[in-house]
């Protein structure tokens, strides 16, 4: 291989139009390209994947490294962790990065073991150092620490990325990319893993993670049927509902609609956040919300802290006078 | 028999969190720890198997790797009903990134437990959240493997696994030996961790439940050094938590319901995409 440095981004685009996390990478990698002089590319497996490479050189990939093989179609943790592995070995980039799908996060940490090299789970932001390594920002700990971390020795530098935390680069029809097919190895091992059944679960229509407007309760909603009110609000301002953990924890809402460090990040425009204390492992996901409105009895909370207007009122009385108050301004 | 390894952490309980700035690591040893919360539904994954006539015989042996303290989590685990555990310390694993943290569980099941058939990991811990050290364990044994499990039983001599994985549901099946990662609970949840039981506190600290293994006995190389050989090094630590210098409104809601519409109503509408009336227009229109 030339001396040509290559930052690598695998490509992980089933549920395309769902998760657009490699885009997102593609960016940020096309940023790192600049500092470190390095060439983007993707790396993309599958069966019939052509507009696939098409999407990714027009999102800022140079190159495009395929492997277009029936054998590949379906997602297979084992395989794509193997041919990963083996396209490292041979065209040895520097970096590699993937999406923290839960796909992502199960195929890298097993290319990093394979190729003997450090990995960086869920990370918040990359950068370059001075002395050309990638620095790699992940939160710690249950998210009370932020870490930076670095792979000083081992090649490729690895790091899965948090969907949502880099914003993609506009389509570029011009773009052009060099497309580099790579055959199936001949070796590849057959898969030890039997997929049964794998079926597209529906998926709500509206994301938390890319909404322009996010309400967010905590315990100070006071119970499970009032923290319904934050839906009637959420509808009537077009916003997702997002909880803290006790929230979760207690039952009031699912999972799905965890804001935190092992939940969802957020980066709305603007950010209503009622009777939430800020908890370091909830205020670290919302980071990036750009105007916050928070309400809390206390007026010493965290979240009250970190807010642009902080109204220091009972979180379940100000939800419905901010109901009342848009109700009495929209326009029809 | 059927011989099941459960990997359990100890994590921090509290928010407070103690770290060396030296080695930029968390100084587990003044934490106060608990057994990590999917780890524990691994556990009760085994201990249901293992109630399971069906399954025939079965010896749940549970494993965490840690400062000494961690030997708190073995001990519950031996009074939920885990036949065997063993702590795997030494001052050589400490700073163990999960490649090397993967390598030493690795060594111990390759050394010590060769008749070991399923392999229990939760998917994530409470504390670092990374989900790599399942995958990785499960490579380092080249063992197949089938991560965030939601449900899974004993078939036909392997496993097979039910789990939702970025808005995939999926049915999959393995030969055993293979290692399972646990998903965190759901609203069905079938592996909701169990109480421990009186007599199982009395079995928990009967002689010879647990055994402590150092790096030697363990089978690492006398200059064995996690810290130095992860891969990864951490730079530096921080608090992530920046302070504004927002507004803070008081005194009755309609007040500041009004003042926060009528002084930031353009932000309000522009997020909204929505046109809304503010006091001013209220009066001029």
């Amino acid at each position: 291989m030339s001396a040509e440095k290559q930052i690598w981004v695998w490509a992980d685009y089933r549920n395309y139009f769902h998760s657009r996390v490699t885009l997102q990478i593609l960016a940020r990698a096309t940023e790192l390209a600049k500092a470190n002089d390095a060439v983007v590319c993707a790396v993309v497996f599958g069966d019939h994947v052509d507009e696939y490479v098409a999407e990714y050189i027009a999102h800022g990939a140079k190159k495009v490294y395929v492997t277009d093989d029936p054998f590949l179609k379906t997602y297979n943790v084992e395989s794509y962790a193997f041919l990963l592995s083996a396209l490292v070995r041979r065209f040895r980039p520097e970096i590699l990065l993937v999406g923290a799908t839960r796909f992502g996060q199960e195929i890298a940490p097993r290319v990093a073991r394979q190729l003997n090299t450090g990995l960086t789970a869920d990370c918040i932001d990359l950068d370059i150092d001075d002395q050309g390594r990638l620095v790699q920002t992940a939160p710690s700990f249950g998210g009370n620490l932020i870490a930076k971390i670095i792979t000083p020795q081992a090649r490729p530098q690895m790091a899965t990325i948090r969907p949502g935390t880099f914003q993609e680069l506009p389509h570029d029809d011009d773009a052009s990319g060099e497309v580099i097919p790579v055959p199936l190895p001949g070796n590849m091992p057959a898969p030890r893993v039997r997929c049964l059944t794998s079926e597209l679960k529906p998926v709500r229509a509206r994301k938390i993670e890319t909404a322009d407007i996010v309400i967010t309760g905590g315990r100070g909603m006071g119970s499970k049927g009032k923290f319904k009110k934050l839906f009637d609000l959420a509808e009537l301002i077009n916003a997702e509902v997002g909880a803290t953990r006790p929230v979760v924890y207690a039952g009031w809402v699912s999972h799905e609609s965890l804001v935190g460090q092992a939940g969802k990040h957020i980066r709305p425009k603007l950010l209503f956040s009622f009777g939430v204390s800020g908890a370091i492992q909830h205020t670290a996901a919302l980071a990036d919300a750009r105007f916050i409105v928070a309400v809390n009895k206390n007026p010493n909370a965290t979240m009250m802290k970190l807010a642009d207007v902080a109204l220091v009122a009972d979180a379940n009385q100000a939800c419905s006078g901010i109901i009342r108050a848009v109700k009495e301004r929209i326009r029809h | 028999m059927l011989h099941v390894i459960v990997c359990i952490k100890q994590v921090p309980m509290v928010s407070e969190l103690p770290w060396d700035p030296k080695t930029g690591t968390l100084k587990r040893e003044t934490a106060q720890g608990m057994m990590d919360p999917s780890a524990r539904r691994a556990l009760e994954a085994a201990l249901q198997i293992k109630a399971d006539p069906a399954s025939g015989p079965v010896r749940i042996t549970a494993v965490s790797m840690g400062p000494p303290m961690a030997e708190e989590v073995l001990y519950e685990a031996r009074a939920l009903g885990a036949d065997q555990g063993v702590l795997l310390t030494d001052p050589c694993m400490a700073g163990a990134d999960t490649c090397m943290t993967a390598m030493i569980l690795g060594t111990f099941i390759r050394n010590h437990c060769p008749d070991t058939g399923l392999i229990l990991c939760g998917a994530m811990s409470s504390d670092s959240e990374t989900a790599q050290v399942g995958p990785q364990l499960a490579e380092d044994l080249d063992i197949p493997a089938i991560g965030y499990a939601r449900r899974l039983e004993l078939a036909d001599g392997g496993i097979r696994v039910e789990r939702h994985v970025d808005d995939f549901l999926e049915v999959m099946e393995m030969d055993l030996p293979g290692l399972v990662t646990m998903d965190h609970a759901d609203e069905s949840d079938r592996y909701t961790p169990r109480y421990v039981a009186l007599g199982g506190v009395e079995k928990a600290f009967a002689a010879g439940g647990i055994q402590v293994m150092d790096g030697a006995a363990l089978g690492l190389d006398k200059e064995f050094n996690a810290l130095r050989s992860s891969p990864t090094k951490i730079m530096d630590v921080y608090s992530p938590v920046t302070q504004k210098e927002g507004r803070v409104l008081t005194g009755a809601v309609k007040k500041m319901v009004d003042t926060l519409f009528d002084d930031y109503g353009k932000i309000i509408s522009s997020a909204m995409g929505k046109d809304l009336k503010t006091h001013d227009h209220d009066e001029d229109i």
